[in-house]
């Protein structure tokens, strides 16, 4: 009797409540903001806030908005332009590199930017016993600074305080892309004061030089940033709040935006972009591609040892038919593997035409002309770059066997496809890239040199020419931007004559915001700067 | 019974997660990480040692109360799991009382009038209910309550905007006990429509489940005897046969109960509420070990638990069943 009866209260007290609550009224959703608050929609939270620690956009996104770099991207390419240091100049055939530092820069935390800071940050990196907490391992670092204080193949000797604003750096050997690297959101420079207080409390706290000052983060929620009062540029920045609100499904982050509930998004389905582009409350940009998805050949397996079989499969793949189909447009079709808009790019290369009956002719003169049965990997997960791996190999098997190729798909899950693929279990697979530093090095070293074809290999289709391997380090060594311009070029000739991929598309992935929503530029790099966004209702 | 369910439970976890192929180092290092880096992590987790090794370790921290550290943060999953247990827990029982309410109702009113339009229209609702998929439904309800008619927002547990220190992380109690009416308000606008979508299946569970107890009930010789008293309907109904009937209702609600905490993960991505269920799942999605087995285990142990009061109430509600007598 007794459970009967206060169910039944429960139950009705609820009812009671909702109707009361109901009543209230739907509206709302205004209740407690102060100023210009611009809500960022996007796909997953933050795993930290330490820009060192990690290697995913997501933590980017909102470091990049509080956190500084020496040396700063432009607004809208990968050229490298001043930021915390105003100057700079190399000396010693580039083994030494003076940074002049702004002097009107202070942390959040009220203590000066100064060498002594830059030298703090650097030393924090570099060495493994000056780590900052457990199991820190400053993954950036290491791999765009060959290693850690110690190893063989660390690039940094020493870091040092000139005077207060004026930080020199001694490198073992010359290296290309070292300020394009500098300009990259991880060696962005943390307050000492803040690191040294509570290390562990930093990636959930960073304290920085930028237009914004963290406040809160709700996990797996929203993450809050609010406007640098003191911030070393004046009249920035314009909003006075940024909320990163994880709205996981891409469609419903597109209801989200079209409520009105955030003010923009990042994630929006190719599919999508129509409809973004109907709506005259709504603004579709293209992220300038940063990126490359290609199939590697794995060239260590036959018959793709033999360069016309690849060549041939190169002229069997319809590159506008996939943009077509599964970018809804928002791409460019690849003939090198490195984004147009990157320098060092040659645009002079002649693209293999889509042309099945060449490719039937290059089989021939290979001796396969009753063709052969590969193993075609195909990538499990969407990448910016690929948006559907398994329907995109489908696509390209269809035309395979119009040539006599029998492609058999596999799609292992992600981990298990990245393990597969650079161990070379493969014969064909797709991937893709998303540059870093916005150094063609970041690709074609990365990615195609013989140093990188060892198990655990970066460069899938095991290409091991010694004639390009000599190029790309001579491009290395080099710091003069016109002479690696040259090298890069001949690089791309030798590549597009050696046909280790199919590189297959630039993806320009969508984004959309209000058309209130001014100022905004998406930045090759993946995560953008909000400091001159405004609100303009 | 609860502590070898308990053992069992963090057994399969524990060989289930290291068994999915792929090495978490790697997952956790990113696409970037040099092979060095993935050497030095994969030792310094101790991932090296033989499974047995690392299962006994992991079960000696969890008997002293460490859930272990998440690799993917670097927090503590006890400190972690609080917030996202909490929203999730909030959701599911608002879930259930919607299905609770509706569904009970549903199956009463169908029962009642057993064989008329009614019951077949009610039945149709429920059979509607059980074979909706969460995923559409709610993208349906986003779509025509957040978007069309713009009443209810369509994700997250509130405003971001709102200024708001959660305290317990249940979010209705957190309002109740700042006092901000405000906030209570968002809070509920939030969760109404992804307990809908959640609660949908459940609702028409019990609704059958109610109705096929009750027309059992409704046939008995007792409340033969009421009518023929001159008992009012009302009366029978709520007060002489839902009780008897309540039983398997109530072992419905407990399994129920257990699924939407664990099964939540559709409807908490939908509805971008920070949950349980996506906190396991981008935990198993990075090779989190120590969030996934610990997650697991707090989950299996909430189920368990809530399954043990489900049996207890058996005794509450029928009188008849008595424990620890032969």
């Amino acid at each position: 009797m007794k459970i009967h009866k206060s169910l039944w209260i429960a139950i009705g007290f609820v009812l009671v409540l909702s109707t009361v609550l109901a009543g209230c009224g739907g509206g709302g959703s205004n209740a407690g903001g102060q100023g210009k608050t611009l809500i960022y929609g996007r796909g997953a939270d933050s795993p930290k806030l330490d820009p060192a620690l990690v290697t995913d956009g997501e933590s980017f996104r909102v470091t990049e908005n509080v956190m500084e770099t020496l040396v700063d991207y432009e607004k809208d390419s990968m050229d490298v332009r001043p930021a915390l240091a105003t100057k700079w100049e190399t000396s010693d055939g580039g083994k030494t590199w003076t940074f002049h530092l702004r002097k009107d820069v202070k942390f959040h935390d009220g203590t000066d930017f100064n060498a002594e800071a830059v030298v703090f940050n650097f030393e924090r990196w570099m060495n493994q016993e000056h780590k900052s907490g457990k199991k820190d391992d400053f993954t950036y670092y290491a791999s765009m600074f060959g290693g850690f204080k110690g190893d063989e193949g660390h690039l940094i000797e020493s870091v040092k305080a000139v005077d207060d604003y004026t930080v020199e750096f001694k490198l073992k050997e010359p290296q290309g892309p070292f300020l394009q690297n500098l300009a990259m959101s991880p060696f962005a420079i943390a307050s000492p004061k803040a690191v040294k207080e509570d290390p562990g409390k930093f990636a959930q706290h960073p304290v920085g030089t930028g237009p914004f000052k963290f406040k809160s983060w709700k996990k797996g929620d929203s993450i809050t940033i609010v406007k640098n009062e003191d911030y070393w540029q004046k009249g920035l920045p314009k909003l006075d709040q940024v909320i990163f609100k994880s709205i996981p499904d891409n469609s419903a982050r597109l209801t989200a935006l079209q409520s009105g509930d955030i003010d923009v998004m990042d994630g929006l389905n190719p599919d999508d972009a129509k409809t973004v582009e109907q709506n005259d409350k709504l603004q579709l940009f293209k992220r300038p591609p940063n990126n490359v998805g290609y199939l590697a050949f794995n060239m260590e397996e036959k018959p793709f040892d033999d360069k016309k079989v690849r060549q041939a499969i190169n002229h069997a793949v319809n590159k506008e038919g996939l943009i077509k189909s599964f970018y809804a447009d928002l791409a460019e079709p690849a003939k090198n593997p490195m984004p147009p808009s990157m320098w060092g790019y040659n645009d002079e290369i002649e693209p293999y035409e889509y042309n099945l009956e060449k490719a039937k002719k290059l089989l021939k003169e290979a001796g396969y002309e009753d063709g052969f049965e590969v193993e075609f990997y195909a990538m499990p997960e969407p990448r910016p770059y690929m948006p559907d791996g398994k329907k995109i190999a489908e696509y390209i098997q269809a035309d395979l066997k119009k040539i006599g190729i029998k492609a058999k798909i596999v799609s292992p899950e992600w981990q298990s496809y990245l393990e597969a693929t650079e161990e070379g279990k493969h014969d064909m697979a797709l991937l893709g890239w998303t540059g870093d530093n916005g150094d063609p090095d970041n690709f074609l070293y990365v990615l195609l040199d013989k140093d990188n074809a060892r198990i655990p290999a970066q460069n899938i289709a095991f290409y091991k020419s010694d004639k390009l391997h000599d190029i790309l380090i001579k491009a290395q060594r080099e710091t003069d931007k016109a002479k690696r311009t040259e090298l890069y070029k001949e690089a791309q000739e030798i590549i597009r004559e050696d046909a280790p991929w199919v590189p297959l598309v630039h993806a320009t992935p969508p984004l959309a915001a209000q058309s209130y929503v001014k100022n905004y530029v998406p930045h090759p790099k993946g995560s953008d700067s909000l400091a001159e966004v405004d609100i303009q209702k | 019974m609860l502590i070898p369910v308990l053992i069992g439970m963090s057994i399969i976890t524990f060989f289930i997660v290291h068994a999915i192929p792929g090495s978490p180092a790697k997952a956790i290092l990113g696409e970037r990480a040099t092979p060095e880096a993935v050497e030095r992590l994969e030792k310094s987790m101790g991932l090296n040692d033989p499974l047995y090794i690392q299962y006994f370790r992991y079960l000696g921290n969890i008997l002293q109360g460490d859930l272990g550290t998440s690799v993917k943060t670097g927090r503590p999953v006890l400190e972690e799991i609080g917030p996202y247990l909490a929203a999730t827990f909030e959701l599911a029982l608002f879930a259930m009382l919607i299905a609770i309410f509706f569904g009970v109702n549903l199956g009463i009113i169908s029962a009642w009038r057993h064989n008329s339009t009614v019951d077949y229209g009610s039945m149709v609702i429920a059979l509607i209910g059980v074979s909706m998929p969460v995923f559409w439904l709610g993208l349906m309800e986003q779509w025509i309550f957040a978007q069309e008619l713009d009443w209810l927002p369509s994700n997250g547990r509130m405003d971001p905007r709102m200024f708001f220190e959660p305290i317990t992380h249940f979010y209705f109690l957190d309002a109740l006990i700042q006092g901000n009416f405000y906030a209570l308000q968002d809070a509920f606008n939030h969760i109404l429509l992804p307990a809908v979508a959640l609660g949908t299946i459940p609702m028409a569970i019990i609704a059958r489940m109610t109705r096929s107890s009750m027309l059992e009930v409704m046939r008995s010789d007792y409340i033969r005897t009421a009518r023929a008293k001159g008992v009012g309907e009302t009366l029978i109904i709520y007060k002489h046969a839902l009780k008897n009937a309540f039983i398997p209702i109530v072992t419905v609600f407990g399994l129920q109960m257990g699924l939407l905490l664990g099964g939540a993960i559709l409807t908490e991505t939908i509805f971008s509420w920070p949950g349980v269920g996506r906190y396991l799942y981008d935990a198993i999605h990075s090779r989190d070990y120590a969030v996934v087995q610990s997650g697991i285990l707090v989950v299996a142990t909430i189920f368990v638990v809530i399954n043990l009061i489900v049996d207890l109430l058996y005794a509450y509600i029928d009188p008849r069943i008595q424990y620890g007598k032969e």
